[in-house]
Protein backbone atom coordinates (compact mmCIF):
# COMPACT_ATOMS: atom_id res chain seq x y z
CA UNK A 1 0.00 0.00 0.00
CA UNK A 2 2.53 2.26 0.63
CA UNK A 3 4.28 2.02 -2.49
CA UNK A 4 0.99 3.04 -4.54
CA UNK A 5 0.98 5.79 -2.66
CA UNK A 6 4.66 6.25 -3.14
CA UNK A 7 3.87 5.83 -6.80
CA UNK A 8 0.97 8.38 -7.25
CA UNK A 9 2.38 11.29 -4.65
CA UNK A 10 5.63 10.94 -6.72
CA UNK A 11 4.19 11.25 -9.96
CA UNK A 12 1.86 14.14 -9.33
CA UNK A 13 5.10 15.64 -7.85
CA UNK A 14 7.36 14.91 -11.17
CA UNK A 15 4.08 16.57 -13.39
CA UNK A 16 4.00 19.24 -11.64
CA UNK A 17 7.59 20.16 -11.50
CA UNK A 18 7.61 19.92 -15.15
CA UNK A 19 4.82 21.91 -15.46
CA UNK A 20 6.64 24.86 -13.42
CA UNK A 21 9.47 24.90 -15.92
CA UNK A 22 7.01 24.33 -19.38
CA UNK A 23 4.54 26.77 -18.34
CA UNK A 24 4.67 29.97 -20.19
CA UNK A 25 3.13 32.10 -18.11
CA UNK A 26 4.91 32.69 -14.17
CA UNK A 27 1.35 32.56 -12.38
CA UNK A 28 1.01 29.43 -13.78
CA UNK A 29 4.34 27.89 -12.85
CA UNK A 30 3.67 29.44 -9.23
CA UNK A 31 0.62 27.41 -8.76
CA UNK A 32 2.03 24.30 -10.31
CA UNK A 33 5.13 24.79 -7.74
CA UNK A 34 2.40 25.17 -4.75
CA UNK A 35 0.95 21.94 -6.08
CA UNK A 36 4.19 20.01 -6.14
CA UNK A 37 5.17 21.20 -2.57
CA UNK A 38 2.07 19.81 -1.57
CA UNK A 39 2.69 16.11 -2.93
CA UNK A 40 6.57 16.46 -1.41
CA UNK A 41 5.14 16.99 2.24
CA UNK A 42 2.82 14.13 1.63
CA UNK A 43 5.87 12.05 0.65
CA UNK A 44 7.24 13.44 4.22
CA UNK A 45 4.03 11.78 5.93
CA UNK A 46 5.30 8.69 3.88
CA UNK A 47 8.70 9.08 5.35
CA UNK A 48 6.96 9.60 8.78
CA UNK A 49 8.20 12.66 9.70
CA UNK A 50 5.28 14.77 9.83
CA UNK A 51 6.50 17.87 11.88
CA UNK A 52 8.47 18.02 8.51
CA UNK A 53 5.13 17.68 6.44
CA UNK A 54 3.43 20.45 8.50
CA UNK A 55 6.61 22.49 8.08
CA UNK A 56 6.61 22.11 4.64
CA UNK A 57 3.31 23.67 4.26
CA UNK A 58 2.99 26.48 6.18
CA UNK A 59 6.55 27.61 5.41
CA UNK A 60 6.18 27.08 1.18
CA UNK A 61 2.83 26.59 0.49
CA UNK A 62 1.86 29.27 3.18
CA UNK A 63 4.32 32.06 3.03
CA UNK A 64 6.52 31.63 0.18
CA UNK A 65 4.21 30.98 -2.64
CA UNK A 66 2.12 33.99 -1.31
CA UNK A 67 5.27 36.08 -1.04
CA UNK A 68 5.94 34.89 -5.10
CA UNK A 69 2.18 35.40 -5.93
CA UNK A 70 2.66 39.17 -4.49
CA UNK A 71 5.63 40.19 -6.74
CA UNK A 72 3.89 38.89 -9.62
CA UNK A 73 0.84 40.92 -8.98
CA UNK A 74 3.38 44.33 -8.35
CA UNK A 75 4.90 43.61 -11.69
CA UNK A 76 4.20 43.37 -14.65
CA UNK A 77 4.78 39.99 -16.59
CA UNK A 78 3.41 40.36 -19.43
CA UNK A 79 6.51 41.15 -21.15
CA UNK A 80 8.16 38.65 -20.35
CA UNK A 81 5.85 35.71 -20.78
CA UNK A 82 6.10 35.37 -24.50
CA UNK A 83 9.90 34.36 -24.61
CA UNK A 84 10.10 30.94 -22.87
CA UNK A 85 13.49 29.78 -23.66
CA UNK A 86 16.88 30.78 -24.71
CA UNK A 87 16.76 30.90 -27.90
CA UNK A 88 19.18 28.87 -30.01
CA UNK A 89 21.94 28.09 -27.78
CA UNK A 90 20.49 25.83 -24.92
CA UNK A 91 21.78 22.23 -26.36
CA UNK A 92 24.98 22.12 -24.39
CA UNK A 93 22.96 22.77 -21.30
CA UNK A 94 21.02 20.11 -22.69
CA UNK A 95 22.90 18.03 -23.00
CA UNK A 96 24.52 18.91 -19.63
CA UNK A 97 21.41 17.93 -17.90
CA UNK A 98 20.86 14.72 -19.62
CA UNK A 99 24.41 13.78 -18.47
CA UNK A 100 24.07 14.90 -14.87
CA UNK A 101 20.26 12.93 -14.57
CA UNK A 102 22.20 9.63 -15.88
CA UNK A 103 25.18 9.82 -14.09
CA UNK A 104 22.80 10.20 -11.01
CA UNK A 105 20.47 7.37 -11.71
CA UNK A 106 23.36 5.52 -12.41
CA UNK A 107 25.31 5.72 -9.44
CA UNK A 108 21.89 4.70 -7.43
CA UNK A 109 21.18 1.95 -9.37
CA UNK A 110 24.56 0.45 -9.52
CA UNK A 111 25.76 1.46 -5.46
CA UNK A 112 24.33 -1.43 -3.37
CA UNK A 113 23.74 0.59 -0.57
CA UNK A 114 20.95 2.50 -1.51
CA UNK A 115 18.72 -0.84 -1.55
CA UNK A 116 17.76 -0.83 2.30
CA UNK A 117 14.52 -1.33 3.77
CA UNK A 118 13.73 0.99 6.17
CA UNK A 119 13.80 -0.44 9.82
CA UNK A 120 10.65 -2.10 10.89
CA UNK A 121 11.02 -1.08 14.61
CA UNK A 122 9.30 2.36 14.95
CA UNK A 123 10.95 4.13 17.29
CA UNK A 124 8.80 4.50 20.80
CA UNK A 125 7.26 7.41 22.19
CA UNK A 126 6.36 10.58 21.06
CA UNK A 127 8.34 11.44 18.36
CA UNK A 128 8.46 15.07 17.50
CA UNK A 129 8.89 15.14 21.07
CA UNK A 130 12.21 13.64 20.77
CA UNK A 131 13.47 15.75 17.50
CA UNK A 132 12.73 18.82 19.36
CA UNK A 133 14.69 17.85 22.40
CA UNK A 134 17.73 17.04 19.79
CA UNK A 135 17.32 20.44 17.84
CA UNK A 136 17.22 22.02 21.60
CA UNK A 137 19.93 20.52 23.10
CA UNK A 138 22.35 19.33 20.81
CA UNK A 139 21.75 21.87 17.89
CA UNK A 140 20.74 24.99 19.89
CA UNK A 141 23.44 27.34 18.27
CA UNK A 142 23.16 26.37 14.86
CA UNK A 143 18.95 26.78 15.66
CA UNK A 144 20.22 30.73 16.95
CA UNK A 145 22.31 31.23 14.78
CA UNK A 146 19.93 30.29 11.78
CA UNK A 147 17.13 33.15 13.42
CA UNK A 148 19.70 35.33 13.07
CA UNK A 149 19.75 34.86 9.41
CA UNK A 150 16.17 35.04 9.31
CA UNK A 151 16.23 38.21 11.09
CA UNK A 152 19.05 39.46 8.63
CA UNK A 153 17.46 38.86 5.55
CA UNK A 154 13.97 40.34 6.66
CA UNK A 155 15.93 43.62 7.30
CA UNK A 156 17.81 43.68 4.29
CA UNK A 157 14.68 42.52 2.35
CA UNK A 158 12.90 45.50 3.69
CA UNK A 159 16.13 47.83 2.81
CA UNK A 160 16.02 46.71 -0.54
CA UNK A 161 12.51 46.97 -1.70
CA UNK A 162 12.42 50.46 -0.25
CA UNK A 163 11.45 53.26 -1.91
CA UNK A 164 14.34 55.46 -2.14
CA UNK A 165 13.56 58.90 -0.14
CA UNK A 166 14.57 61.85 -2.19
CA UNK B 1 7.55 -1.24 1.88
CA UNK B 2 9.06 1.47 -0.40
CA UNK B 3 13.00 0.76 -0.70
CA UNK B 4 15.42 3.90 -0.34
CA UNK B 5 16.28 3.97 -3.74
CA UNK B 6 13.09 4.90 -5.00
CA UNK B 7 12.95 8.39 -2.92
CA UNK B 8 16.79 8.85 -3.80
CA UNK B 9 15.68 8.44 -7.55
CA UNK B 10 12.37 10.78 -7.33
CA UNK B 11 14.96 13.38 -5.74
CA UNK B 12 17.40 13.18 -8.50
CA UNK B 13 14.94 13.30 -11.47
CA UNK B 14 13.43 16.84 -8.91
CA UNK B 15 16.77 18.18 -8.86
CA UNK B 16 17.66 17.77 -12.99
CA UNK B 17 14.18 19.18 -13.42
CA UNK B 18 15.00 22.14 -11.30
CA UNK B 19 18.14 22.24 -12.63
CA UNK B 20 16.44 22.57 -16.20
CA UNK B 21 14.38 25.49 -15.21
CA UNK B 22 17.43 27.32 -13.48
CA UNK B 23 19.80 26.98 -16.67
CA UNK B 24 17.10 27.04 -19.41
CA UNK B 25 14.51 29.88 -18.51
CA UNK B 26 14.88 33.37 -19.02
CA UNK B 27 12.31 34.74 -16.60
CA UNK B 28 13.60 35.49 -13.04
CA UNK B 29 10.31 34.38 -11.56
CA UNK B 30 10.96 31.08 -13.06
CA UNK B 31 14.22 30.54 -12.22
CA UNK B 32 13.65 31.65 -8.35
CA UNK B 33 10.88 28.80 -8.73
CA UNK B 34 13.15 26.55 -10.07
CA UNK B 35 15.58 26.83 -7.06
CA UNK B 36 13.05 25.94 -4.73
CA UNK B 37 12.47 22.84 -6.58
CA UNK B 38 15.92 22.17 -6.45
CA UNK B 39 16.12 23.08 -2.10
CA UNK B 40 13.36 20.56 -2.02
CA UNK B 41 14.97 17.34 -3.75
CA UNK B 42 17.69 17.84 -1.74
CA UNK B 43 15.02 18.00 1.50
CA UNK B 44 13.77 14.63 0.65
CA UNK B 45 17.15 13.19 0.74
CA UNK B 46 17.72 14.50 3.60
CA UNK B 47 14.65 13.10 5.32
CA UNK B 48 14.69 10.14 3.57
CA UNK B 49 18.47 8.83 4.59
CA UNK B 50 17.61 10.36 8.38
CA UNK B 51 14.46 7.77 7.95
CA UNK B 52 16.11 4.87 6.79
CA UNK B 53 19.53 5.08 8.89
CA UNK B 54 17.17 5.63 12.15
CA UNK B 55 18.60 9.04 12.47
CA UNK B 56 17.24 12.32 13.54
CA UNK B 57 18.99 14.57 11.86
CA UNK B 58 18.22 14.44 8.85
CA UNK B 59 15.34 15.89 9.98
CA UNK B 60 17.23 18.89 11.47
CA UNK B 61 18.99 19.52 8.75
CA UNK B 62 15.84 19.78 6.62
CA UNK B 63 14.27 21.86 8.95
CA UNK B 64 17.55 24.11 8.81
CA UNK B 65 17.23 24.09 4.78
CA UNK B 66 13.93 25.09 5.39
CA UNK B 67 15.31 28.53 7.05
CA UNK B 68 17.64 28.80 5.30
CA UNK B 69 15.34 28.93 1.63
CA UNK B 70 13.42 31.18 3.73
CA UNK B 71 15.97 33.87 4.01
CA UNK B 72 17.02 33.03 0.62
CA UNK B 73 13.74 33.67 -0.80
CA UNK B 74 12.70 36.88 1.12
CA UNK B 75 16.46 38.44 0.00
CA UNK B 76 15.71 37.51 -3.59
CA UNK B 77 12.62 39.12 -4.09
CA UNK B 78 13.56 42.21 -2.59
CA UNK B 79 16.29 42.49 -4.77
CA UNK B 80 14.15 41.96 -7.79
CA UNK B 81 11.69 44.28 -6.76
CA UNK B 82 14.53 46.77 -6.40
CA UNK B 83 15.72 45.68 -9.98
CA UNK B 84 12.21 46.02 -11.67
CA UNK B 85 12.10 49.46 -10.46
CA UNK B 86 15.64 50.51 -11.57
CA UNK B 87 15.45 48.57 -15.05
CA UNK B 88 11.78 47.25 -15.66
CA UNK B 89 12.78 44.10 -16.80
CA UNK B 90 12.43 40.30 -16.18
CA UNK B 91 14.76 38.68 -18.40
CA UNK B 92 17.96 37.42 -17.21
CA UNK B 93 19.93 38.46 -20.22
CA UNK B 94 19.14 41.81 -20.07
CA UNK B 95 20.82 42.15 -16.41
CA UNK B 96 24.54 42.06 -17.36
CA UNK B 97 25.21 45.55 -15.28
CA UNK B 98 27.38 43.34 -13.00
CA UNK B 99 30.04 41.83 -15.86
CA UNK B 100 33.28 42.68 -15.55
Amino acid sequence: MGQGFFLLFAAGAVVTALTVVLARNPVHSALALMACFLQISAIFVLLEAPLLAVVQIFVYVGAIMVLFLFVIMMIDVREAVLQRFLPGQNLPALTLLVLLGLEMLALVLWSGRFSAVAPTTSREGDQVRQLSTTLFADYLLPFEVASIILLAALVGAIVLARKESG
Amino acid sequence: MVPLWWYISLAVVLFVIGAAGVLLRRNILVVLMSLELLLNSVNINFIAFGRYYDDFRGQIFAIFVIAITAAEVAVALGILVALVRNKSTLKIDDVTTMKG
